[in-house]
């Protein structure tokens, strides 16, 4: 055997290098769209559709069509995952019904989004007749949340000290009394950490969206939820592969685009987290 | 002797098969202090669960036997939260509530429907007086509890039980974390609301027995060995293995 010393050293190198690791592509990604996709970026670019066959003009449409789509999912995604999450951690009492619950959750999670995207085509857009439309992929990028929202929402509310829940039953409050008054209020910045999470996810999404909401190419702006619209994540696949000449600019850009606004929800979750970290007290 | 408070007959109660309380037989007068001590895994924390039915929340747990408070079975005759209300606890740690002080002695009055600021502000001073907190903590009602030192804050939590208007108060271990100056408050507190409250000490310090309990038992492996006048106890017990706990030769 070596010197302890020495093996020592060896470990330490390793393990700094595994950690250098994972920040390598983060940087490289973030290094290589900045440099090439920030000339892009004007106020035209924003805040005006494409033109000439997309080879020039702004990618407006896209913008608003993946904006309206983070809300669509976070109106039905939210209510439904909170409030599941509420009733599992809160009130069902451990069987195997609830078991079974808790290990779909775990698979839906573990679907491709692929298979999101063709049941999304089958239900809503064919058996429901929602046609390809806002409320389709909104639809079927909820149910690819779900799963996040929910397990995030139970960690937060099994995050709330359980001394909390018997303090407030031994002074005679009923269930929803001690969920409303003692576990929600402490729980909810882990729940908003988790679901804005789980909706920056979605707005990068592009299989689900494929079959389900995005348009090729629309120069208007969507007028009612039964409306196609261009999306990001989907418009850049379109930029890169659909139309020839394409100037990299253009592509680099929007992927920029998507990027920041992925960037930003992530960040106002982290912030909000950080936030509530130092007001926390136990 | 006063009223019987609450009587407990036959009280058996198993986790999982493995026995915690045998047989207990036991009978609380109205406004006595009764101690109950015992090593760890006697089976006192579990005796007091019962009492207010927080053991309902352990699902493992099986409770045979029947507990009466006045004349009242707690498993049929009285409502689940109304027991709760009729019974307050106070936990081994001080464990308030993430609010402010005057949040945390009004949360049960408005869990039962005290609106009103008026009646809420009266109740949360005189709760924080009769644990004697209020002059330490009135200019700073709408500070977080946790700003509050551990033995202000078993006191707030005294309050807190106090503000929901109990007949009987059992405490368990309520001094464990405490030093010897915070005990003594909160032993002053039990001790002057002895004009109105039942008490039931569980404590892991045969003194604190000694100093403030009327009554004293002793648990055993899930069984009470002896009960008695505190004085007896600690002067004459009849059973050998007390003598031994008292004395400290095991515990």
């Amino acid at each position: 055997m070596g010197n302890p010393r020495t093996i020592q050293k060896i470990v330490f190198f390793l393990l700094g290098l595994c950690t250098i690791l994972i920040i390598l592509p983060v940087f490289a990604i973030f290094f290589v769209i900045l440099i090439n996709g920030l000339p892009a970026i004007s106020f035209e670019f924003i805040f005006s559709p494409p033109r000439a066959g997309m080879i020039s003009g702004g990618i407006f449409p896209a913008i608003i069509g993946t904006i309206y789509l983070i809300i669509g999912t976070a109106v039905f995604s939210l209510p439904i995952g909170i409030l599941a999450a509420v009733y599992l951690s809160e009130y069902a009492d451990d069987n195997w019904l609830t078991r079974l619950i808790d290990i779909a959750i775990i698979n839906l999670a573990g679907v491709p989004s692929i298979v999101y995207g063709l049941f999304g085509l089958g239900l809503f857009v064919m058996f429901l007749n929602f046609g390809t439309s806002i409320l389709s992929g909104s639809l079927t990028l909820s149910i690819m949340t779900l799963p996040v929202i929910i397990t995030s929402t139970k960690e937060a509310l099994n995050s709330v000290p359980k001394s909390f829940r018997d303090v407030s039953y031994s002074l005679g409050a009923s269930r929803w009394q001690t969920v409303k008054n003692v576990v929600l209020p402490n729980a909810i910045p882990g729940i908003m950490t988790g679901t804005i999470l789980g909706l920056s996810r979605a707005a990068g999404e592009t299989a689900p969206i494929l079959f389900t909401v995005a348009a090729f190419y629309l120069p208007y702006l969507p007028r009612t939820i039964y409306d196609q619209v261009m999306v990001l994540p989907y418009h850049i696949y379109v930029l890169s592969t659909q139309v020839p000449n394409v100037p990299p600019k253009i592509q680099y850009g929007t992927v920029l685009v998507l990027v920041f606004i992925v960037f930003l929800l992530n960040i106002t979750a982290a912030f909000i987290r950080s936030k509530f970290r130092k007001k926390k007290m136990w | 002797m006063a009223n019987i408070k609450i009587s407990v007959k036959n009280l058996s109660v198993s986790y999982d098969g493995e026995i915690a309380l045998k047989n207990i037989n036991i009978d609380v007068y109205e406004k006595e202090i009764l101690g109950i001590i015992g090593p760890s895994r006697s089976g006192k924390t579990t005796f007091l669960q019962v009492l207010n039915r927080m053991i309902d929340r352990i699902s493992c747990a099986k409770v045979e036997g029947k507990v009466l408070f006045d004349n009242l079975n707690i498993y049929t005759d009285i409502k689940l939260l109304a027991l709760r209300r009729k019974v307050g606890m106070v936990y081994a740690l001080p464990l308030p509530l993430p609010m402010s002080i005057y949040d945390n002695v009004a949360y049960g009055p408005r869990l039962h429907g005290t609106k009103d600021k008026k009646k809420l502000d009266e109740i949360v001073e005189r709760c924080l007086r009769a644990s004697y907190l209020w002059d330490e903590v009135k200019d700073r009602l709408e500070s977080s509890a946790f700003n509050l030192s551990g033995g202000q804050q078993q006191r707030l939590c005294i309050s807190r039980t106090l503000a929901v208007e109990p007949e009987v108060i059992i405490y368990d271990e309520p001094c464990s974390g405490l030093d010897p100056i915070s005990t003594a408050k909160v032993e002053d507190a039990m001790s002057k609301l002895k004009e109105k409250y039942t008490q039931i000490l569980v404590t892991n310090n045969v003194k604190q027995a000694a100093r403030v309990a009327d009554r004293t038992a002793f648990f055993l492996m899930g069984e009470i060995v002896e009960i008695d006048e505190t004085k007896k106890i600690f002067t004459a017990p009849k059973d050998e293995r007390t003598n031994d706990y008292i004395t400290g030769k095991f515990g």
